[in-house]
């Protein structure tokens, strides 16, 4: 080994500009990297999505719809969100074992916007919904499932869920910052989530619903999500659903991302 | 001179080190040692009290802060999924280097710290050694003014503590300033040009090497004769040399403490011309409990850090 430290002397020119959005991106990069040398880590945005198409399709399609193909067709819209909306999850807690490591305190102890980690982590998780959806369509595409608008509004579908799901993913950003261990992220995150998903016209049509939770499905902002994202692929009413999704993603992102912020900052 | 003044998250504690040289701060498990790194590293905020690292207030001028210091924490803070030579691009790059810089940087550590073969490996596969240099080469990429080192060998074989050893004198002979927090006084002895002995988060004494070795009683000479019916012959030339007699700590073999280095050799002679054979026979430090018992009157505690 040799030990003849470099002094001084070579002083790199350093870029001055944008910095919180260069940190990001780097980070954002780190996270990407991870996670596509852990493929393990992807099996609930690939496989797990692919079994519940199945669960639902062969044991409620016939009930709920009729039979299995028009099931097929309410249901992969739906579950696509779903899907995506959980895949968010992970963010929180994979951040919250991230911080209990010595490595965030390094990233802690650089000349780098606090929010950066933070921000990193939300972008490089956008591979995760990507990843989602693309399963997803390939399970419906063999099922059976057809697209009744057209390519480019299907995109537009799967863009929709994806900018909802990632300022969604602010509030398990918060949770993984705040929580103590990885579980208890976990299971926080899969109480908001059971009622934001499953409370919708996800699996059977709203109105052979309860009132009460007709009630709840009509102010779920996810219900709108998953109304517009038919729409964009199956045809019928866009504009409402999607303006209420949009106007719930800013909301969510404009009050949890400061929260998670401010959260980070004062953990210790 | 760069002043670290008091906190009392800790129960107030005043270290200072001046620049270009290398602070020791001794103390056992829980004394505050890691605390006292992670507000001088702007990670934590003293409830009262301040600190400045280069003139700069930690928390007022946080930010400028992080532009001099380097951290080293007690567990290797480097990402395990990714390879050494993209935890140190990374590093670079949060650092504004530009990317062909980062790259040139990043081989330019690796080589130094004999890591270049490893570089394209993840450093999971690292042995502890090369984890502990990956981590002190992350810690070194924006040649930092200030290095703080938390236990830098804590869990090191004596070889590998030896390499920690011979980084931390280079970079001093580059005029870096180093805060070092250890369990071992030895370590202390071997880098600090002061050290600060602390214990439940106060400075319980402070000064050079040879002030604190002075106070706590300088060397201890140990020696176990492989003969172990001449344990009492043995015990007299010990006690000869050092002019006060000699104890036997533990069966077979004996102890004494002297004041100076001409001790040992005197002691190899004295043994050689008696034809006593020695199966071990050391010169050693106090170990940090014997020094806490000096300062304090007990023993170390066993807390969390």
């Amino acid at each position: 080994m040799t030990l003849t430290l470099t002094p001084t002397a070579v002083a790199a020119t350093r870029e001055r500009r944008f910095g919180l959005v260069r940190h990001s991106l780097a980070l954002a990069r780190r996270s990407l990297v991870k996670t596509l040398r852990t493929p393990e880590q992807l099996l609930d945005v690939t496989l797990q999505p692919i079994i519940f198409v199945l669960i639902y399709v062969f044991l409620l399609g016939g009930a709920v719809a009729g039979n299995t193909h028009d099931y097929l067709q309410f249901l992969l819209p739906a579950i696509m969100v779903q899907t995506v909306l959980f895949g968010g999850m992970a963010t929180g807690v994979n951040l919250n074992t991230d911080i209990s490591k010595g490595v965030f305190d390094r990233f802690r102890s650089l000349p780098i916007g606090r929010s950066a980690p933070l921000i990193g982590s939300v972008l490089g998780d956008l591979i995760r919904y990507v990843v989602a959806i693309a399963s997803l369509s390939v399970i419906g595409a063999i099922m059976g499932f057809r697209i009744q608008t057209s390519l480019p509004s299907a995109i537009l579908a799967g863009l929709l869920t994806i900018v909802f799901a990632f300022c969604l993913s602010w509030v398990f950003v918060l949770v993984g910052v705040v929580m103590r261990g990885a579980g208890g992220v976990q299971g926080t995150a899969f109480l908001l989530l059971f009622p934001l998903t499953f409370g919708t016209s996800m699996i059977t049509p709203k109105e052979t619903l309860p009132g009460w939770l007709q009630a709840w499905v009509e102010v779920n902002p996810v219900s709108h999500l998953m109304e517009a994202a038919r729409g964009l692929m199956l045809g019928g009413p866009v504009a409402s659903h999607a303006v209420w999704a949009l106007v719930w993603s800013a909301g969510m992102l404009a009050v949890f991302a400061p929260l998670a912020v401010r959260a980070y900052r004062r953990r210790a | 001179m760069k002043r670290y003044g008091k906190t009392t998250a800790l129960a107030g504690i005043d270290l200072a080190a001046r620049q270009g040289t290398v602070l020791g701060v001794l103390g056992p498990n829980g004394a505050g040692k890691t605390t006292a790194v992670r507000i001088l590293a702007t990670l934590l905020r003293a409830d009262e009290g301040r600190a400045t690292v280069g003139g700069l207030d930690v928390v007022r001028q946080a930010a400028k802060v992080r532009r001099i210091i380097g951290l080293t924490g007690q567990y290797a803070s480097v990402d395990e999924d990714l390879t050494g030579m993209e935890n140190l691009v990374l590093i670079g790059r949060l650092l504004d280097f530009r990317r062909a810089e980062a790259k040139a940087r990043g081989a330019q550590l690796l080589a130094e710290f004999g890591l270049t073969e490893a570089g394209d490996r993840k450093a999971k596969t690292y042995s502890g050694g090369m984890r502990r240099r990956l981590d002190l080469a992350a810690s070194l990429v924006g040649r930092p003014d200030v290095i703080y080192l938390d236990e830098p060998t804590t869990g090191l074989d004596p070889a590998k503590r030896e390499d920690v050893w011979k980084i931390v004198r280079s970079l001093v002979a580059d005029g870096v300033t180093v805060l070092l927090t250890t369990q071992y006084l030895e370590e202390a002895d071997a880098l600090a040009d002061e050290i600060s002995v602390i214990d439940h988060g106060k400075v319980i004494a402070h000064g050079t090497p040879a002030e604190l070795k002075r106070v706590v009683g300088g060397q201890t000479i140990l020696a176990r004769p492989s003969d172990p019916a001449r344990l009492a012959e043995t015990a007299a030339v010990l006690s000869a040399v050092a002019g006060r007699p000699a104890e036997s700590p533990a069966r077979g073999v004996v102890t004494v403490p002297v004041a100076g280095d001409a001790a040992f050799t005197e002691v190899v002679r004295r043994l050689a011309v008696e034809g006593i054979g020695v199966a071990e026979l050391s010169l050693r430090l106090p170990s940090l409990d014997e020094v806490f018992f000096t300062l304090t009157g007990h023993h170390t505690e066993e807390e969390a850090a």
